[in-house]
């Protein structure tokens, strides 16, 4: 599948070399947002220099316990004023039974937009193609460029420089053409 | 101190994804024989919606039995699973990794076991839907949501949904490994589950904190659905079961059968799959001192259920544990009960030696669930029982009949074959968590001591 973004991955062996990259590609003058560091087990925060990530994940709990409590509280109503069936001279609506089924309706309403929520603050699910490498999961350390933006050459000298081991994907033939009618002449 | 080796990562997914991506003749052995018990599980339910509730051993008293007890009992077993796996996350104990899985697992097919009872029990499977579900518009006819029984439902539900989510957010990672190296259409599977993920900055912090937030939700939900089991029964006005002391009782009671089952499918899947490097000696020892503090927890409130009984000076109540102290059988099953959930593992876990004894772990862990059913079958089947006016002597006692006999080995088989089938679809071991585990094991100097970085024990 061809990348539109002109993404660039580089592949590391250690750590201290992708902290190493990420100054570089800076430098170089890409930003925050078109870099991210692909690894096979999560890292401490910043150890590789990257710009802390923001997100909303708090949010999504409290919405879905709402949303819960409230689809908790509509069921438990208008089941018992459907169906006024008097149990043991107790009123119609009777509030004390419909706290469990409140509170486990509260309970999902979060639990499942706290799921919803990793994954829409994750991007997830993304299947567009974008540069990867198998071997990230196999322990090597990956730093993608999101969006070269015609600067892919800059991109992957910083990467190397770095101490990347391999670059992917390797320069295209649309590139490398006009490079070789560069040299011959 | 964290007992483990410095292991590769390409080490870690060979190991770890071996039994995934290539299947021993083990596999096909075990997944034929339980697939026969669980086979005969479904034939016997068949049989039982065909003849009906006759072919149990039901009395005209004794009509919440064998059925109820594996209820409460998978109820049970399905708790202590995302109890450790939430705890030791939230607390962020290192020794958590390679058996949080496993612990979740377990949990998710326990408890779709449990649920299969009180249909299976209702004898009319697809009618349960009507007295549970609010679906009925065209005659009327709606959930009683003042009615115990409605609660559980709702809380079921509630904590199927939680583990099994719980479960998905923690195997994402895993299943973009499994993309990376598989082939065919299992890595189409795969590449579809892993929904494109591929490991950055952002989808890491994400997956940790989601992981960190359901752990916090479902720890509180693990607590009411126990609680809300254990008032099936004592909102009932039935001496016996209309005790206060039940819900912690219940809860309790499932921490410490739990427990026990998670240490039985530790040392099954250690064993078969060869994960020593993995499920170290270490766990035992650490899960064999949680144990002994669950232990100690079961041990006051089973004395105080009795207490509690004895206590009002009910003399219907009274006489339902003079059922269980001295008429055979009951008697004699509240002894074994005594006998193999208290007193015999409790010398052992006292001493490290017997801990780290893998093999005496395992018959341990076995001696308690054996126990544990037979306190859920005690408590729930003998309140039930009447003593005749006059004569003076109990009700003819409940004898379980072969269906039940065939049903109960079933369940076990049908929960050990959807574990099993995970087990060969998903890693069972968290595989980036060992990873991470590895990261942070790196060591540094105190004094004169290397110690690891992450010593959270």
């Amino acid at each position: 599948m061809a990348d539109e973004t002109g993404a660039v991955l580089g592949l590391f062996e250690r750590p201290d070399d992708v902290a190493a990259a990420l100054d570089r590609l800076r430098a170089a003058g890409f930003t925050g947002h078109d870099l991210a560091v692909l690894t096979d087990s999560p890292y401490p925060e910043g150890a590789f220099g990257e710009e802390p990530v923001r997100h909303r994940l708090y949010v999504f709990p409290f919405v879905g316990a709402a949303c819960g409590f409230a689809v908790g509280l509509l069921l438990t109503i208008a089941t018992q004023f459907s169906f006024p069936l008097v149990t043991g001279g107790k009123p119609i609506l009777s509030i004390p039974p419909m706290i469990n089924v409140l509170y486990e309706g509260t309970m999902l309403g979060a639990l499942i937009f706290t799921f919803l929520g990793a994954l829409f603050e994750s991007r997830l699910p993304d299947f567009r193609p974008t540069p990867y490498d198998p071997r990230i999961t196999e322990g090597y350390l990956g730093v993608l460029v999101r969006r070269t933006a015609g600067h892919a050459d800059e991109a992957r000298a910083a990467l190397r420089a770095a101490g990347a081991f391999d670059v992917v994907p390797p320069p295209s033939a649309r590139e490398e053409a006009p490079r070789a009618l560069a040299a011959q002449r | 101190m964290q007992e483990r080796q410095a292991l590769s990562a390409r080490r870690i997914d060979h190991d770890l994804l071996g039994f995934v991506l290539h299947t021993p003749l083990w596999f096909w052995i075990a997944a034929g024989v339980l697939g026969l018990l669980v086979s005969a599980f479904v034939g016997s339910v068949g049989l039982l919606v065909l003849f009906g509730l006759q072919l149990l051993g039901y009395t005209n008293v004794q009509y919440w039995t064998i059925f109820i007890t594996h209820f409460v009992f998978w109820v049970g077993i399905s708790h202590a699973g995302v109890m450790i796996s939430a705890i030791l996350r939230l607390t962020q104990a290192e020794w958590r990794r390679p058996i949080t899985r496993c612990a979740e697992v377990l949990a998710i097919f326990s408890l779709i076991t449990a649920a299969m009872f009180p249909l299976i029990h209702t004898g009319r499977l697809w009618r349960t839907a009507y007295w549970a579900f609010p679906y009925d518009f065209t005659r009327g006819i709606w959930p009683d949501v003042r009615s115990a029984l409605i609660w559980d439902p709702s809380a079921i539900v509630t904590y199927l949904t939680g583990t099994a989510l719980f479960v998905f957010v923690d195997l994402l990672p895993d299943l973009a490994v499994a993309r990376d190296r598989s082939t065919g259409l299992r890595h189409h599977v795969y590449r579809a589950l892993a929904l494109g993920f591929h490991g950055s900055a952002r989808q890491w912090r994400l997956q940790l904190t989601a992981g960190i937030l359901l752990s916090a939700l479902i720890l509180p939900v693990f607590v009411s659905v126990h609680s809300i089991v254990a008032w099936d029964f004592a909102m009932a006005i039935q001496p016996g079961w209309h005790s206060t002391i039940l819900a912690p009782y219940f809860v309790i009671g499932a921490v410490h059968s739990g427990v026990a089952a998670v240490v039985t499918t530790m040392i099954i899947l250690r064993r078969f799959l060869h994960l020593d490097k993995y499920i170290t000696l270490q766990h035992f020892d650490t899960i064999g001192r949680l144990q002994l503090v669950v232990w100690f927890g079961y041990l006051f409130f089973f004395l105080m259920d009795f207490y509690f009984g004895l206590f009002a000076r009910d003399p219907v109540e009274v006489s339902i544990w003079e059922l269980r102290l001295t008429q055979p059988p009951t008697n004699i099953l509240l002894f074994i009960q005594v006998l193999t959930a208290l007193i015999i593992p409790l010398p052992f876990w006292f001493s490290r030696r017997c801990r780290r004894n893998v093999s005496l772990m395992f018959w341990l862990s076995i001696s308690v669930n054996v126990g544990m059913f037979l306190e859920r079958y005690i408590l729930v089947v003998t309140p039930l029982s009447v003593k005749q006016p006059f004569v003076y002597t109990w009700s003819p006692p409940y004898q379980p009949q072969v269906i039940e006999y065939v049903i109960t080995i079933g369940s076990f088989a049908l929960a050990s074959f959807g574990l099993l089938l995970f087990a060969k679809v998903f890693p069972i071991i968290p595989l980036w968590d060992v990873k991470e585990g590895q990261v942070n094991s790196q060591e540094v100097q105190v004094g004169r001591r290397e110690v690891p970085a992450a010593i959270h024990d």
